[in-house]
Formats: structure tokens, sequence, C-alpha cells
């Protein structure tokens, strides 16, 4: 029972828990269960709108990890996001088969098109769910790991830190636009026709994958906060007020930013490897410096350090952006640069922060 | 200097038998009885040199005094016992066996030193609780911090020092709002968590009131046997109180060594304090 | 294909004519004639007609052949129905504005069917412009005789010689005279004797031109004789060595010249970013209103490119730096000591100065014009050419370097800068109006922005992106010069610049700015504080 008691002692977590659960069983059985025209159906385009908030709620989380309790501004979490969803991607190219423009049974259609005889070596065994799913996991951990042991051991910290994360974004997105990497270039990966059989056009097929979504965002949220009320979670954000002062009373700071980063970056895999299907596509523009740094505002809107204010904040700036960019094209990036600004201004502790004062008078 | 006064009997070595101090590669080894060397250690920060061949040595139990204008490089040569600033010169031994110039700041806190600063760093947004919580000598490592959790035994330590830095009414109060004195107490309150071997205190007194000082004072001499302590102050009277042996830093390196006494009658020291 | 060979045909007439049919026999008279019979022949309906009359004018080697052979060529030569007068007409409606190409005289308005153009076919077009070069060859613009000579090089036989060699007995400009030598070098490599063969070789000795190294390795394909074959390989290996030389410069120089850009991008940023400690993403676009500055200024004076663009200048640098106080006033103001939170910020801001722009400029890209003495090429020597407007932006890069860097070590208010950034509170208690002077900062930094931003529309074409493909960049090279260091920026973005083009041939454009990131993203991790840290307490 202890081992619960950060999440039922947490009560704007357990409203979101409560406020999510409701959500996974709503929204599916209303889209499955009555028919379109009924007045409680809800589309599928809904459904898939609200599974892509899902995953865009996880990334936040993952990044409030970093930031919030950390102290790190990561500017690379979308590229960890566009990992794993790439790793997602090549399953789903690869269940594709013959099924494809060229009918190749090998080679998905943009290799075909480039005259690739063989298949690269980074793509074998992503014919397999399960080996796809490690990738998914791996591979963001993989470059946070070796690109954390090389940022935290020589002790680059702040501003800095931000810029190389962003430098590091910006060079994987020069690199996926290359159709020489392998990752169908430009166009990215598409066209997807199953997923573990299922197909992904079938209703029943998008509401388990929102299911699956609202489950992760819901098991993310259950482990960070359980890692953010451990005595790591207080080291954690005491490296964040004093980093130095945890080194004299002997904690290995490395490791633990090490340890943290890693871990949100598998968050933010694992995010984008449950986006992917829903949205059909994954290609380039989702390493673009400017999606990881908008990453970074919605859990500013939500109000950081929180958790449940990144997922408030990532819904809330997610749902302004659909509505606004349909309404108002041009108005949208005039809003988010506002939201920026204003954010920081006035709100440094986010709509959530507000509302706990509020609630605090 | 003479050294071999204060040679301690052989049994004080079970202080090393504390198993938790995993970190501590080789174990600390207190055979020739002094707890700290540093040996012609220079380093300089854009042509100007902060230390210039300072020898010391402490000795296991001993409470030591470090005196000096402003200058002298005192927080540098705590700096460097602790590994946060690399001597270009020189060497750091701790104990027989333990090199201090290759091991980083948590290796060195986890062997065995710790240190409070001359202004007080404590956790501002963490308790009273946490921040002693913290700073307690446990498994330091990733995973077991992530599933660390407080025993009894722990608990009581908690409470202990709580009690003994006045503060066991306010456990749950945020570092932060804690008064200038108070955050003093808890600094070392945090140090006397990690059980080190060697205390570096750096301006103890600080913002005290006459009462505290007196307290801390005690404090001190109370640790002096069991661990070592070396404290830099400006307040003499303080020293007064509390000094048995009492080094003078002038420009880097030992102007005098001596009692109280003897360092106030030295004519160098005189000319540094006055003439200079 | 088909207008080169009629154009080597003709020149080679051209040569032939000069040495042989116009002899100083052939009087003005007959120039003369001959120039009014070629005329005649245009007004013929038949384009062989034409083609012959072109040929007659063209050697007639009269001072108006010139004028006449381009303008039709321009199609802009008519001819007056009533009279016998060749016109240049220019259009309006239906009529047309007359001006005698002979004597140059004006006369006035006239309908537009009372004339008749000259028409002209593609295979006459090949012929007009083949005998305009032959007229460059006795042109007296030295220049022209050049490029004029150098066309030559590709084609040249052994009855080039005779024409060459008279035609060199005339010519004084020294660097027309050596490519006459070497013209006529490749005729000699061409000689059944082998001892002509070898003396021509030894002219070629060090000529770069790409023709030399051709005839040469062609003659070294057939050559039976050993002398000359081994000459011919020692002169082939050391053309190759030179030119691989001068390959290498080349690659330096386009490696400064991308420097140079990078440091105007980054020099303002080292201001804002290392003088007052302050992240400003929206520096890219300040770079990007100086770019759209430059562009409104060349809309107001299109007739003007030239000084719109020094007018640029000044008018970016006001306009940027104003921007730029605007938000340090409004925004930064109240974010000094937390970095992120600037950083964040001032990303808002990019994003609406972006958006501003699109919306009342238009999304697409606007071309700003080159005035003309920054366009073209200095050619030091034929295989290493360098673009007049990278060596401008070059020098440009240095000036402002060097205006700056005098500004923060001799004006007052570098000085204060300085104060201020080396002890803020202590600058304050000396009667330094900090506030004053972080705005003046951000202020003067911004303004460089906007400099950079001239520069960058001379390069590239200028779009409301334009500032975002900078600003990694430019924060790469504050990094890696080291923060707050001006020489530092310099260096860094310089060597940036050279390594960077130095890899492209190697790994191709995006390859080579990828494996820079990654050098950067190491680098900062061995040496956080860049290449000139600065050192001791002050530091952290």
């Amino acid at each position: 029972m202890s081992l619960l008691k950060p999440i039922y002692t947490d009560k704007p977590g357990m409203i979101l828990l409560t406020v999510l659960t409701a959500t996974a069983v709503i929204v599916p059985v209303f889209n499955l269960a009555f028919p379109e025209g009924h007045a409680l159906h809800i589309s599928t385009f809904t459904m898939t709108l609200i599974g892509k908030y899902l995953c865009y709620a996880l990334l936040a989380i993952a990044v409030d990890l970093v930031w919030g309790y950390l102290g790190i501004l990561s500017l690379g979490h979308g590229a960890f996001f566009a990992l794993g969803g790439y790793a997602m991607g090549m399953y789903l190219m690869r269940q594709i088969g013959d099924r494809g423009v060229y009918g190749n049974p090998i080679l998905p259609d943009f290799m075909v098109f480039l005259n690739w005889h063989e298949l690269p070596w980074f793509w074998h065994g992503f014919n397999w769910f399960w080996f796809a799913m490690l990738m998914v996991i791996l591979v963001p951990a993989a470059l946070a790991f070796v690109f954390g042991w090389f940022a935290f051991s020589s002790r680059v910290t702040g501003v800095y830190l931000s810029i190389i994360t962003q430098a590091m974004t910006y060079a994987l997105w020069l690199a996926f636009f290359r159709n020489e990497m392998g990752f169908g270039g430009n166009n990215g990966l598409t066209d997807f026709k199953d997923i573990l059989g299922f197909s992904l056009q079938n209703d029943t097929t998008k509401a388990g994958l929102f299911l699956a979504s609202a489950i992760a965002l819901g098991l993310g949220y259950v482990i960070c906060r359980y890692i953010t009320q451990s005595k790591l979670g207080k080291v954690s954000t005491a490296i964040r007020d004093q980093e130095s002062r945890v080194r004299f009373i002997g904690y290995k700071v490395q490791n633990f930013k090490l340890f943290i980063f890693t871990f949100s970056a598998i968050l933010a895999g694992i995010a984008g490897a449950l986006y992917v299907p829903q949205v059909g596509i994954i290609n380039p523009t989702e390493f673009s410096p400017l999606n990881s740094i908008e990453i970074v505002i919605w859990v500013a809107v939500g109000g950081r350090a929180t958790l449940y204010g990144a997922v408030t904040g990532a819904l809330v700036v997610n749902y302004a952006k659909s509505y606004l960019t349909a309404a108002f094209p041009d108005a949208w990036l005039f809003g988010l640069g506002a939201l920026f600004i204003l954010v920081t201004l006035f709100l440094p502790r986010g709509i959530t922060g507000l509302l706990r004062k509020k609630e605090g008078q | 200097m003479t050294m071999i006064e204060s040679i301690h009997p052989i049994f004080k070595r079970d202080e090393v038998f504390e198993f938790l101090k995993p970190e501590a590669a080789p174990s600390l080894n207190l055979s020739s009885g002094v707890i700290l060397y540093l040996e012609g250690i220079s380093v300089s920060f854009d042509g100007f040199k902060a230390i210039n061949d300072l020898n010391l040595y402490i000795n296991d139990g001993e409470l030591r005094c470090i005196i000096g204008p402003n200058g002298a490089g005192k927080t540098t040569m705590m700096d460097i016992i602790t590994g946060k600033t690399k001597p270009d010169s020189g060497s750091a031994w701790f104990g027989q066996n333990i090199n201090l110039l290759k091991m980083d700041e948590p290796s060195i806190a986890a062997a065995g030193i710790g240190r409070k600063f001359q202004k007080p760093t404590v956790f501002e947004s963490h308790t009273v609780h946490d921040n002693l919580e913290l700073a307690m000598a446990a498994d330091k490592t990733v995973f077991p911090t992530l599933t660390a959790k407080l025993n009894s035994e722990q608990e009581d330590r908690i409470a202990e020092t709580l009690k003994l830095i006045g503060l066991q009414e306010h456990p749950y109060n945020y570092a932060g709002s804690l008064s200038h004195g108070q955050k003093q107490w808890l600094e070392i309150g945090m140090l006397l968590m990690q059980r080190p071997k060697l205390l570096l205190i750096d301006e103890p007194v600080a913002g005290m009131t006459h009462q505290e000082m007196d307290r801390t004072a005690e404090l001190l001499t109370s640790l002096a046997g069991e661990h070592s302590v070396v404290v830099v102050e400006h307040d003499m009277d303080f020293i007064r109180s509390i000094a048995r042996k009492v080094s003078v830093l002038h420009q880097g390196s030992i102007l005098a060594e001596g009692t109280m006494d003897e360092v106030q009658n030295n004519q160098k020291v005189i000319e540094v304090y006055l003439g200079g | 294909m088909m207008n080169t060979k009629i154009k080597i045909f003709m020149l080679v007439l051209t040569l032939l004519s000069l040495c042989g049919i116009i002899s100083p026999a052939f009087s003005a008279e007959a120039a003369d004639d001959q120039f009014q019979k070629g005329l005649t022949l245009l007004q013929d309906k038949s384009f062989e007609k034409k083609e012959q009359g072109i040929e007659l004018i063209s050697t007639s080697g009269s001072p108006k052949s010139y004028a006449v052979l381009s303008n039709v060529l321009e199609g802009n030569l008519y001819f007056t129905k009533s009279g016998e007068n060749f016109v240049v007409a220019e259009l309006d409606g239906g009529d047309a504005r007359i001006k005698d190409i002979l004597t140059d005289e004006d006369l006035g308005t006239v309908k537009k069917r009372d004339i008749k153009k000259i028409t002209i076919n593609n295979q006459l077009r090949g012929t007009l412009k083949a005998a305009i070069a032959q007229l460059d060859l006795t042109s007296p613009d030295k220049n022209i005789r050049l490029a004029a000579v150098m066309a030559l090089l590709d084609n040249i036989s052994p009855e080039s010689v005779k024409p060459l060699e008279k035609y060199l007995k005339t010519e004084k400009n020294s660097d027309v005279k050596e490519y006459l030598h070497i013209a006529l070098a490749l005729a000699g490599l061409q000689d059944s004797s082998a001892n002509k063969r070898l003396e021509a070789l030894g002219t070629l000795k060090g000529a770069l031109h790409p023709a030399v190294k051709n005839a040469v390795q062609q003659l070294l394909d057939k050559e039976q004789d050993e002398a000359v074959k081994h000459k011919a390989e020692t002169i082939l290996s050391s053309i190759e060595v030179t030119t691989a030389w001068y390959g290498k410069l080349e690659t330096i120089f386009f490696g400064l010249s991308m420097g140079s850009v990078l440091v105007l991008a980054a020099i303002g940023l080292a201001i804002t970013f290392g003088v007052i400690g302050v992240i400003n993403m929206a520096h890219g676009e300040l770079i990007m209103l100086g770019a759209y500055t430059t562009y409104v200024i060349q809309q107001l004076m299109p007739n003007n490119i030239g000084l719109s663009v020094i007018l640029a200048i000044p008018a970016a640098f006001c306009v940027s730096g104003l921007v730029g106080i605007v938000i340090e006033k409004s925004v930064i103001r109240f974010l000094y000591g937390r970095p992120l939170e600037t950083l964040l910020a001032t990303f808002g801001i990019s994003l609406v100065l972006q958006q501003a722009v699109r919306s009342i400029f238009s999304p697409l890209n606007k071309s700003v014009a080159t005035p003309e003495w920054m366009s073209g090429s200095i050619m030091i020597n034929p295989v290493l050419s360098l673009t007049t407007n990278r060596v401008t932006i070059f020098i440009f890069a240095i000036l402002v370097f060097a205006g700056l860097f005098l500004l923060m070590k001799k004006s007052s208010l570098g000085l204060h800068v300085r104060a201020v950034s080396q002890n803020r509170a202590m600058a304050k208690a000396m009667g330094v109006r900090a506030a004053r002077v972080d705005a003046l900062t951000f202020g003067l930094g911004s303004g460089i922005a906007g400099i950079a931003g001239v520069a960058l529309s001379q390069l590239t074409n200028v779009g409301p992106n334009l500032g975002q493909a900078y600003i990694v960049d430019s924060f790469m090279v504050v990094v890696f010069g080291g923060v707050g260091n001006l020489w530092g920026t310099m260096l860094g973005g310089l060597t940036l610049g050279v390594a960077n083009k130095i890899l492209e041939p190697w790994s191709g454009a995006v390859l080579a700015k990828i494996l820079i990131l990654v050098f950067i993203i190491l680098f900062i991790q061995k040496r956080p504080q860049g290449l000139f840290p600065q050192k001791g307490r002050a530091a952290e």
C-alpha cells in the first residue's frame, strides 16, 4: 500500500487519472456502440484527435520530468518522440508487404523508387512487432544516454545544454531529410496498412490505439509521480536548485541526470510510437526545432514540476492549436508566440499554478 | 609540528567499518595518524596565485582552526580538498591511500569529507527533514536512491539531529523559510548526517547570536576526537573559545602554526594583520 | 553546338581577314562600300542573303558594325519604308520613336507600319553572335579582347597560326598577349615537327587554362616521340598540382565567405548573449528584418540599386536596433537572471515577428537585386575566380567587426557595457545606469543583426524563414568561440565556415553541416567555455 501512497495522496493527479479512465472508456465505447448520426456518437475523427492529444500529453510529462524536476530545459524531446515514431513507422512499413504501389514484398515503396535493391541493415528485424517495440525504447534511450553521458559528465548545464540539445535536434532534422539515410527522406514513412494484423482503417483498431494511448499516459503519469515522490525525486529537485551542493553531499549528479534524462527520452519515444499509427505518417518535420520548443511551452502553460500541469498544458494548447489553425490560420503563430511571451512573463507557474493559488486563498 | 603526540589508538579504526560508505574505494587508512595531507599545492587563476606551495597536515581527531585575511586562499583550499578545484601542482591525500586529486566531489564526500559552505547552502524548496534525509549517509547511487525508504533507525537519526540543531519544532518547514542562523544550523546538521571523518567548516558562526555561537563552539569541540574538524573563521573570540591548534594562511601558504597564543605573538602574523 | 561551330568558323574567318583581306591596300572607301552593301543585303527577305550581309558588315571594319549587328541580334533594328534609313525604334503602341543608327539622329515619332523590322532566325542568331565575338577581338576594351582570345583556345588549329601571329604584333596589353602566345603554342602542339612541339610545350609551362590541359592530354594520348611525351607528362602533372592547389585556395575562399556570413550573423548575438547574458532566440528574425528593410528600400528606389543597398545598411541597423530595444524594454527586462525563461519568451517573439512579416509581405520569398558593383567576379587566373559579392561581404564583415570592436574597447558605451557585464552591482554603485546600458547593448546587438540581414539579402532570397536558418548556426559560433569574446566569435565563425567547406566536397553539404554540429556538441562538452574561455572565479 505504501507503494501507492504517492498516487492517492495527490489530489489533482487522482482527478486526472479519473478523467483519463472515464475518457478511455467513454470515447471508444461511444464511438463503436452508437452508429453515426446518433446523438451520443463520437466520431472516429474526434477519437483519433483526442488520441493524438494523449500522446502529446505523455510527451509533455516526459519534458516536465527533466525540465520541471531536474532543471534541464531540453529542446531535444521532439527528436526522441520522432525516433520512437520512426521505429514504429518502420514496423508499419514492413507490415505493408507486397501491398505497396510497387508490390515489392521486402522493400518499402520509397526504396524501390530510389532504385535500391536490398534492405539496409538497420531495417532488418522491424518486421517483428516485439523487435520494433524494443527499438521504440532502445533507440531514444541510446541517443539520450550517449548524449547525456557526454553532456552531464562534462557538466554542461543551463543555457548551453539547451542549445546543444537544440543542435542535436537540428542535426537529426537535417539528416532525416536526406534520402540516403534510408528513412524515406522528405516524405517520411506513410501509407500504413495494418498493425499486428488489424487494419488501421478499422474503427476498432483506432479505438484500440486510443485505449493504448490512454493507458500509456496513465501509466506514464503514475510512474513519473512515483519517481518524483521518491528520494530520487528529492535528489532531482535538489540538483535543479543547487547542483553543486548535491555533489558535496555525495551524490554523483551526472548519473542521476542520466537516469532521468534517459527515462524521459523513453517516455517520449513511446509517445511517438503511439502517435504514428494514429496520424498515419511520420516525416522529418517532427524533428523540427520548433516542435521541440513547442512541447516546452505546453509544459510552461500547464505549470511545470507538477506532471498534471504538463498534461493540462498539452491538452489546452493543442486544442487551441487545432481550433485556431482551422478558424484563423494566420493567427495561430501570433497566438503561439504571444503565449510564449505571456506565460513566461505573467504566468511562471502556469494555469494549474493559478488554480492552486485560488484554492489556497 | 609534533605529529606523534596525536596518534590515536588502533581501536578508533572501527569508524572505518561504517558499512554505509560503499564508495570509499580504498578504505580510509589512518595508520600514521594523519587524516589529511596537502603537500606543495599551488593553483592560479588568470596569473593570480590563489594558493602558493601550501603544506598542511591535519591529524586524525584534531580540531584545527585556520585564520587569515581575505583573499588568503581559505575557500580555494577547501575547494581543492573537496574536489571542486584541481590544483596546478602538488598532492592531496586523505589518510594514507586515498588520492583526493583523482576524485570528483561526490566520491570525496562519500570517502568521508564533509563540507559546510561559507554562505549557507541548503535546498530551499525542500523541507528541513528532507534536507537531512538527502544528506544522510546511505547508498547514494541511482537505483537504491529510487527505492530508498526510511527505516525507523534512520528516522531516529534524523529526529536526533533535528534536536541537536534546534529545529525539532519545524521539521516540515521549507528550508527557504528559515532564518540565516537556522540555515547555518541546518547545514551543520546535514554535515553530521553525512557522518564524515573530516569536517571542513567555513565560517560557521557568521550571522549567529552569541548564544548560538556558544552552542556551535560546544558542538564542534564535542565532534573533535571522533571526527577531525577544520574550521575557517574570522571571529577571533570564537576561535579562542574552541582552538587547540591554529594555522595562519597568508597569500596562499601557511605563515604560522601553533596554539592561539603562539600565533598571536608571532612577529610575521602581527605584521600581516597589523602592519600589512 | 551549332552556334559555337559557327562562332569558331567566323572567328577563324576574322583572323584570316585580319591578315589577308584587310590588307593595307584595302581602302576606306572600299570598306564603306562593303558596309553599305551588307546593309542592303539585310533588307532582303531571304535569310541566306541576310547572312551574307552580316558577314560583309562584320568584316568591313566600319565603326558602326558593332552597333548594327548587336541591334539586329536584339531585334531593335528597323528600316524605314519611305527612305533608306536604318533606325533603332522604341515601340509605343501604334507609334514608334526612331533614331538613325548611322548618324544617331533623332528622327521623331512615326507610325509603326512605316517601319519594318529586320527579322532573324535561329541560325542567323548564331552567326550574329559569332560575328559580334570576332568584332570583340578588335575591341578597344582589353577585357573583351581577352575573353575573345580565351574563347578561341578550345578550338585551335594550325590554320589559326598566321592570323594570330599577325594579331600579336598589334596587341599592346600583356595579358592578351600572354593568351595569344598560349594560343600559338596550342597550335604548335599540332605541328608535325617534334622540336616545334617541344618548344610549344615549353611555352605552355605554367599555363592553367583548362584548354591547355585538354590539349596536352590529347597530345599525350597520341604522341610517339619520347622526349615530347616526357615533357608533356611533366607539364600535365605540374598543371594538375597547381590546379589542385588553386582548388584548395578556392575552397578556403568559399569557407571564409561562409564564415564571414556566420560572423556577421553571430556577432550581434555575441553581444547580447555574451556581454549581457541573454539568450535571444529572435536574433534570426532581427536579421530577417534587416533583409526586409533592404527589400523595402529597393522597392522605394528601383532605379538606384547600388545606392539602395548602401542606404539599407544604416536603415536596417535602425529598424532592427529599435525593434531590439522594444523587445528589451517590454520583455527581456523582466527576465534578467532567468536565462531559460528569456529563451522561451524570445522564441515567442521570433514566432510573432515571422508571422508579422508573412502577413505584411506574403509568405513567398522576395528577391533583392544586387548592385552592379557587387555582381560578376574577380578572375585571379583561369582556374580561380572570386565572386565579387562574396568578396564584398567578406570585407564588409571585417569592417563591421572592426567597428564593433573599437566601439566596445574605446567608447564610453563599450566601457559601461563591460563594466555592467563584469560586475553589475559594482557598476551600478559607480553610477552606471545599468538598465539603460542593457537596453542600448541589446539595441546594438540587434542593430548588427539588421546589418547582417543586408549582407544576407545579397546572397539569398529574402523570406520569413531566413532568420531560422541562421539562429542555430549563430549560437554554435558564439558558443564555439567562447561567450563574451568578440575575437572568439570572429575566429569561431571563420573556422566553422572553412571547416564546413572543406568537408562539403567529401561528404555533401547537409552531412558536412551535421558533422560540424556533432563536432561542436562534442567540443562544448570538452570545453564548455569555448575556444577562449573566461578564467577564474569570474567564470562561475
